[in-house]
């Protein structure tokens, strides 16, 4: 059982632990994109798109400005103009969300190559442009413990960027009246008419705040730790999103530890790369197992209602 | 009292894109200090005049007067600020949030960046307080009671500073002794200077709550009058335009044999709520078996059990001595089901077939339709033109949609359809809810004459007066069980099902187990 040990020997190690914060990363920033989204009562398929286009846009403006954070505000630019023009088709048009948001995703994994060959003459990679990289943060005191320093220190700005995020969020919607907006938005569209609160307004500014998280996640993707963007790197990571914003259910708590699954999954497999199982196969590991735990999730939830139903049927 | 006119409009004029004129010259004047009644049949235009007043509608033509100066809303938010205020039959309410959530929900009190939450308690409470309308502030709005999700839908509108109220059919999810609170409650907020609108048609209510009213119909207005000038009689003639009788005469009961049975019902949904709690009543050939409750506590759920849409957690359907707990809805239709939706719309027609697909929707598989097996165009437009002659529907030809039509209109050929299957048992799920008086009365007759035919009928009506005018016996649920049974219409009394319907009255165990025989 060469391939148990591998995985326990793996476990052990806290640089394996950085790794799956790193992966959770643009994840878990989409998550909470799709989460706003979502919640608003629109379903932002073109997440995938958004990132993508997003993490071009950020390696060719950080190139030309010479500026990492100038080509982090394109990115984060790219993302709102993104999610408006789909919140143009969806809203203002009356297109389907879905539709529209294919049409986008196609769009952006065609068109990013398109323009890459445009400026580069190159249809795989960035590598020749000049771009640059958002620095990484070493917490001080904290680095210096040992096992926990390795784990949480050092990461990338936008990995901390994201955690905060989280609580942000999770604030919003709670405490916050613009969060409260969304909720009654999404939720009880005629509710939140009746009282005065533009649906449409609320709509268009959760998509932009969506396509801005979303922007975040692929300026991480990259102009994080490779500094060149490839074609279709983002991978089907804004399709997990959309999962783990499920399994989620509007919490972006449980939406972080979501996206920590992935990324723990996602670094597992990077681990294991040299271990004799079919590289593909590894490759494919993260994805199946958000499916597996989202099947999972729905399972319970209905094993959950019938536990009840039950319940309710033996009882007088 | 004062008599200065606070709401005026003149010579409203609404017409819908498609050419549908729903209001005509509507003048309406409203005194302050006076609860209004706005009265006329479903489609006479009562709504469309509230939504032009309240800024969801602009009118075609004609002029809004408030206190004498002329408005223009462009939203609702408008209306507000003029110190309008609406409460809408379906709750304009966000479901997962608290009560002082949604009361302040648009116009939030803030502390800092969030909402002060906690000064939302305290501004509902004190509202709550100031107007005796009571509510549970920090309760969520899905865990509340109708008749309190009401009193929050008028807090909502005192909230925002409404000096005019507009409720539409506020009664028609009450009982009896709620709609009593609620007109103390309406008559206080009158003493303290607001006016109201009270739209309706249930002609006793109006008679016991406004100082005057105005009657639509077809979208005119017939007149306004003061409510002692006229008795019930004079106000049906002016809305109806003719006599109409709704007193329904039915022949001696004559019960044969059980048909149709329930044992042990039980229902749970998928929050986890027990929706329908060990149920269990039988139907006679020729019987109407009426369920009485408040929307909500069951009667739904029930009616879908016995149809097959849901499937119940435990307990049996049995027809004609057969099980059918265990068949799909088509199955048990076959063996002999019928059922009137409560949502015509949704469940009871296609809205965008023609009142043909609409006609055949249960026969279409069946070789009564068919010439070689094929669909036979003629058979169908013979059928279809049986059932629309025979339930009197008014339409201008049979391949236009169904949802052309009124709702009236509408329910009578689904009924006519129901009908013509001639099942052994007929659900009756809100047969009237929403149709004009002159549909009703048609419906009415038409379920007397199943009862003469000898067939099984269960009516569900959140109208009790029509449980009362209709039903043999009559069950009464509360929070998905049977409370009351009520083995002779004649025993009982509007009030007493109230009483049942609020879970204040129970029967006891071996009284309601004689709902059940075999």
């Amino acid at each position: 059982m060469e391939i148990l040990q591998d995985i326990l020997k793996t476990l052990s190690l806290p640089e394996f632990y950085f790794a799956m914060f790193r992966s959770a990363t643009p994840v878990l920033l989409t998550t909470l994109g799709a989460m706003i989204a979502s919640r608003s009562g629109t379903n932002n398929i073109a997440l995938e798109g958004t990132m993508l286009i997003s993490a071009f846009v950020g390696v060719v403006v950080s190139a030309f400005s010479h500026s990492a954070w100038i080509g982090f505000l394109g990115a984060i630019l790219a993302g709102f103009i993104v999610s408006n023009i789909l919140a143009y088709f969806v809203l203002k048009l009356n297109s389907n969300a879905v539709i529209s948001g294919i049409a986008l995703n196609t769009l952006a994994s065609g068109g990013t190559i398109f323009v890459l060959y445009l400026i580069t003459g190159e249809k795989g990679a960035s590598t020749s442009l000049p771009s640059l990289k958002l620095p990484s943060i070493t917490i001080p005191v904290v680095k210096d413990i040992p096992v926990i320093g390795t784990i949480l220190s050092g990461h990338h700005i936008l990995t901390y960027a994201a955690m905060i995020l989280v609580v942000v969020i999770w604030y919003m919607f709670r405490y916050t009246k613009l969060g409260m907006h969304i909720r009654a938005v999404g939720e009880s569209k005629d509710a939140a008419e009746s009282v005065g609160i533009s649906v449409k307004r609320v709509k268009y500014i959760a998509l932009s705040l969506s396509g801005i998280l979303t922007g975040m996640a692929g300026a991480f993707l990259s102009m994080g730790y490779l500094g060149v963007f490839s074609s279709g790197m983002t991978a089907g990571r804004g399709y997990i999103a959309l999962a783990t914003q499920a399994i989620a259910a509007g919490n972006a708590v449980i939406g972080m530890f979501a996206s920590l699954l992935f990324g723990f999954c996602a670094s597992l497999s990077n681990y294991l790369q040299s271990s004799g199982i079919p590289l593909q196969f590894i490759q494919m590991m993260p994805y199946l197992i958000i499916v597996i735990a989202y099947t999972i999730y729905c399972g319970m939830t209905e094993r959950n209602k019938k536990m009840r139903q039950l319940k309710a049927g033996d009882t007088k | 009292m004062e008599q200065r006119i606070i709401l005026e409009t003149k010579n409203i004029t609404k017409v819908y894109p498609g050419g549908v004129v729903a209001n005509h010259n509507v003048n309406l004047q409203i005194q302050k200090g006076e609860i209004h009644a706005l009265v006329g049949e479903n489609g006479a235009g009562k709504s469309t005049l509230m939504k032009t007043l309240f800024g969801m509608l602009s009118p075609t033509s004609g002029q809004i007067l408030i206190n004498g100066k002329e408005v223009h809303f462009s939203s609702s938010s408008d209306a507000i600020h003029a110190g309008l205020g609406m409460v809408h039959q379906h709750f304009m309410q966000v479901p997962s949030m608290t009560v002082a959530e949604n009361l302040i929900l648009g116009a939030e009190p803030k502390n800092g960046l969030s909402v002060d939450r906690k000064k939302a308690v305290e501004i509902t409470e004190q509202l709550s307080k100031k107007y005796n309308l009571k509510v549970d502030a920090k309760e969520k709005v899905e865990n509340i009671s109708l008749a309190m999700r009401q009193k929050l839908e008028i807090l909502k509108a005192l909230y925002r500073g409404a000096n005019i109220l507009i409720l539409d059919e506020p009664t028609a999810v009450l009982t009896p002794q709620e709609t009593e609170e609620l007109f103390e409650q309406l008559k206080l907020l009158r003493k303290n200077g607001h006016t109201i609108i009270f739209i309706s048609h249930k002609l006793n209510e109006v008679k016991a709550l406004c100082n005057r009213m105005t009657i639509l119909r077809d979208g005119q207005t017939m007149g306004s009058y003061d409510i002692e000038d006229l008795d019930e009689n004079e106000i049906s003639r002016l809305m109806v335009g003719r006599d109409v009788s709704l007193d329904i005469e039915k022949e001696k009961a004559d019960f044969g044999k059980t048909v149709f049975s329930v044992k042990d019902l039980v229902y749970v949904d998928h929050f986890g709520k027990t929706k329908v709690n060990h149920v269990s009543f039988s139907i006679r050939e020729g019987q109407i078996l009426g369920v009485a409750g408040i929307d909500g506590n069951g009667q739904s759920e029930l009616v879908e059990l016995i149809v097959g849409s849901l499937k119940q957690a435990n307990g049996n359907i049995v027809l004609n001595g057969k099980d059918l707990s265990k068949e799909s809805v088509l199955k048990r239709q076959e063996a002999g089901i019928s059922h009137v939706s409560e949502d015509r719309m949704k469940y009871g027609s296609a809205p965008k077939l023609s009142l043909e697909d609409n006609a055949i929707s249960k026969i279409y598989y069946t070789d009564q339709l068919k010439t070689r097996g094929l669909l036979d165009k003629k058979k169908i437009a013979d059928f279809t033109k049986k059932i629309l002659d025979g339930f009197l529907v008014k339409y201008d030809n049979s391949k236009q949609a169904i949802s052309e039509l009124s709702g009236g209109n509408v329910q009578k050929l689904i009924v006519g359809r129901e009908y013509d299957y001639n099942p052994d048992l007929m659900i009756m799920n809100q047969p009237t809810r929403g149709i004009d008086v002159g549909a009703i009365e048609f419906i009415r007759k038409k379920i007397i004459d199943m009862r003469r035919r000898k067939k099984a009928i269960l009516l569900v009506s959140a109208d009790l007066g029509e449980i009362l005018s209709l039903s043999d016996s009559i069950i009464v649920m509360n929070e998905g069980r049977i409370v009351g049974y009520i083995d002779d219409v004649k025993n009982t009394t509007e009030k007493e099902l109230g009483l049942y319907m609020l879970g204040v009255k129970e029967d006891s165990k071996e009284q309601i187990g004689g709902a059940y025989c075999e």
